[in-house]
């Protein structure tokens, strides 16, 4: 406040809470009882329902992403839906103006994610904490604006947006293009769990939690603090990227306000709900962004946003590590119970 | 040259809102160390408030006094209520927090006044000011309370016992509590005080944008950009922040072709970017020194 105010000491406080690099999957049993209900629930449900689920599946890759991004290396992103929107971006004009096989799109989607993602964290690199969620957040409201832009028009059909064919099921199979879009989004997303999980146990993931534990530390031990928090931002993005790609086939459109800082904001609360650094609370997370709006304005029409608002309270109040912290207390319950 | 200086005054003209909202801003920052993402929707919520009290008859100036006193006690029991138990968690709860905040009272705002426009009365007058039709009285009304505030919150954080507490909380807080400050009830002070001071931001700012539940999320973003370019520890780099904002966006409008009003946005996001990498203290901040 006055400048012959002496120079401030600032130990800074732990951004996110340390989660054992144990403690961040599921049990193969538990793993296996939650992929058999995801193969198997389709076939006996309305085609809307497993539009629903195939958007779940989505989100929670979107979550998933963020998920490494905070969770592992320690850092925030309330930007998520600007990579999301390039990753849709990317697949839609890939698919209508050159005509590209929609499978194709993803992994080009998810690359110039990467890109964008690995450059967005340089600027990043020098902030912490706040610092970053506010620049990630102007990202995020910036977003619509420039794909809006009339220097990109002919590309992006600017306001109106682009439309994207649904594909069909190949080889005759007899599956409606909902379903096979389902079981598509089913085998990219396990593929990019795995793979999730993985990263998290090599070399590079340890260098992510040293990095989001102490960074003083880490670079001491010979971690490149600068190479792996760009790196963990360009992962992340590009995961969003091909969550993205797959938002687009999906929802079969794309346009600038289906991208807005709701929906990177609806990501985060995702990653919260489901607890920070828990890959499986993605899917948990995710459920919640999308079905407890409709809850919510089950509830009430108007205020849907207050209780979405008040639940977000209960969840930070309640179980402040999100869906984790419940499954911890059900397998706690469980012992219990066989117990006696 | 006329051009320039007309877009000059403009801009002066325009940033007195980010100014306002700059100021409100930097006092939370002060007194907790987070920035405050519901700042813009609490300001939004106390304008509402005001508007309501004068459909209900109340004089301007009544209203003005009752929302901004309404501000500073809710402020308080936000805190209390809903911080207060958050003020351990890592920083990340504190963001849900504040995100959770942000939804409730939109949908609230939107519930209660509904989403359609509003006019906001005026105590100025909106004629142009001294002959110019760039600025009106109301703008120039605007940019003498922002400097009023600022002259206030700069007598009582220099010269009462109070502020200094306060100041002393905010950068020592284990020190502080040695003396005797009960450093918890200054946090709460804070948010009232960032509340109030929202409040009469949003006041001002709604008869140039117009009274609406979504009204302050640009608001907010420019806000922010005008913080953090004056430095978030500095109230008086805030304002000044908010004038460079404005003038800064009026000269890149009308000197850089193809920006309009439709890159407004992007150009908050590149210079909050741009600040923070060049200079993270800000232009009037005091760099910030970690201990290792």
């Amino acid at each position: 406040m006055s400048a012959a105010e002496e120079v401030e000491v600032v130990t800074e406080g732990q951004a996110v809470e340390a989660v054992p690099k144990r403690a961040m999957t599921l049990g193969y049993g538990t793993s296996l009882v939650v992929l058999a209900a995801l193969v198997l629930i389709p076939l006996f449900v309305k085609n809307f329902i497993i539009f629903q689920m195939t958007m779940l599946l989505i989100y929670a890759l979107a979550v998933l992403a963020l998920n490494i991004l905070t969770g592992g290396s320690g850092q925030f992103s309330l930007g998520q839906s600007a990579f999301y929107a390039v990753g849709a971006y990317t697949s839609a004009i890939l698919m209508e103006h050159a005509g590209m096989n929609y499978a194709l799109t993803l992994p080009i989607a998810g690359i110039v994610c990467f890109g964008f993602g690995f450059l967005f964290g340089q600027p990043a690199l020098r902030l912490s904490g706040v610092y970053l969620a506010l620049a990630t957040f102007a990202l995020a409201t910036a977003m619509p604006q420039l794909l809006k832009l009339g220097y990109f028009e002919h590309w992006t059909g600017g306001v109106q947006g682009l439309v994207v064919t649904k594909p069909d099921a190949p080889f005759g199979l007899p599956m409606s293009q909902d379903m096979w879009l389902y079981y598509f989004t089913l085998v990219v997303s396990i593929a990019i769990y795995v793979a999730s999980v993985n990263l998290l146990r090599s070399r590079s993931g340890r260098a992510f939690m040293a990095i989001r534990d102490n960074e003083i530390a880490a670079s001491a031990m010979g971690v490149d603090v600068a190479l792996y928090k760009t790196l963990a931002f360009g992962v992340s993005a590009g995961i969003t990227g091909v969550a993205g790609g797959l938002g687009a086939i999906a929802v079969q459109f794309v346009a600038p306000d289906g991208y807005t800082i709701q929906l990177a904001i609806s990501l985060f609360l995702g990653m919260v709900v489901g607890g920070v650094g828990w890959l499986p609370g993605s899917i948990v997370g995710s459920a919640f962004i999308i079905f407890v709006p409709n809850i919510a304005e089950g509830i009430s029409k108007g205020l849907s946003g207050a209780v979405f608002g008040v639940l977000l309270f209960l969840v930070i109040f309640l179980v402040p590590h999100g869906a984790r912290q419940v499954a911890i207390i059900a397998q706690q319950l469980a012992a219990k119970l066989k117990k006696n | 040259m006329e051009l320039f200086a007309n877009q000059v005054l403009a801009g002066i003209a325009t940033g007195a809102i980010y100014a306002c909202m700059a100021l409100a801003v930097v006092m939370i920052y002060q007194a907790i160390d987070h920035l405050n993402f519901a700042q813009g929707e609490m300001a939004m919520f106390s304008t509402f408030v005001s508007w309501q009290l004068m459909q209900w008859g109340v004089p301007y100036w009544g209203a003005f006094v009752l929302t901004v006193a309404f501000s500073f006690v809710a402020g308080i029991i936000i805190e209390r209520l809903l911080f207060k138990p958050l003020a351990k968690a890592p920083i990340l709860t504190n963001v849900a927090g504040f995100i959770a905040l942000y939804a409730i009272i939109n949908s609230v705002a939107g519930l209660i006044w509904d989403f359609t426009i509003k006019q906001y009365p005026t105590p100025f007058g909106s004629s142009p000011f001294l002959g110019s039709q760039l600025i009106s009285t109301h703008q120039a009304g605007m940019i003498g309370i922002t400097l009023l505030m600022l002259l206030l919150l700069f007598f009582f954080f220099r010269f009462t016992r109070v502020g200094l507490a306060m100041r002393a909380a905010a950068s020592l807080p284990e020190s502080a509590r040695l003396v005797g400050i009960n450093t918890s009830w200054m946090i709460a002070l804070g948010w009232g005080m960032a509340s109030a001071i929202g409040s009469i931001a949003g006041m001002m700012i709604a008869p140039v944008v117009f009274l609406e539940p979504n009204m302050m999320l640009g608001v907010l973003i420019y806000g922010f950009a005008a913080a953090v370019l004056g430095g978030l520890s500095s109230p008086f780099g805030a304002v000044m922040g908010g004038f460079l904002v404005g003038i800064f966006e009026n000269l890149v409008g009308t000197y850089i072709p193809g920006v309009g009003n439709e890159l407004k946005l992007p150009i908050a996001l590149a210079l909050i970017i741009v600040v923070l990498v060049v200079k993270p203290a800000g232009l009037f901040g005091r760099a910030i020194v970690k201990r290792v």
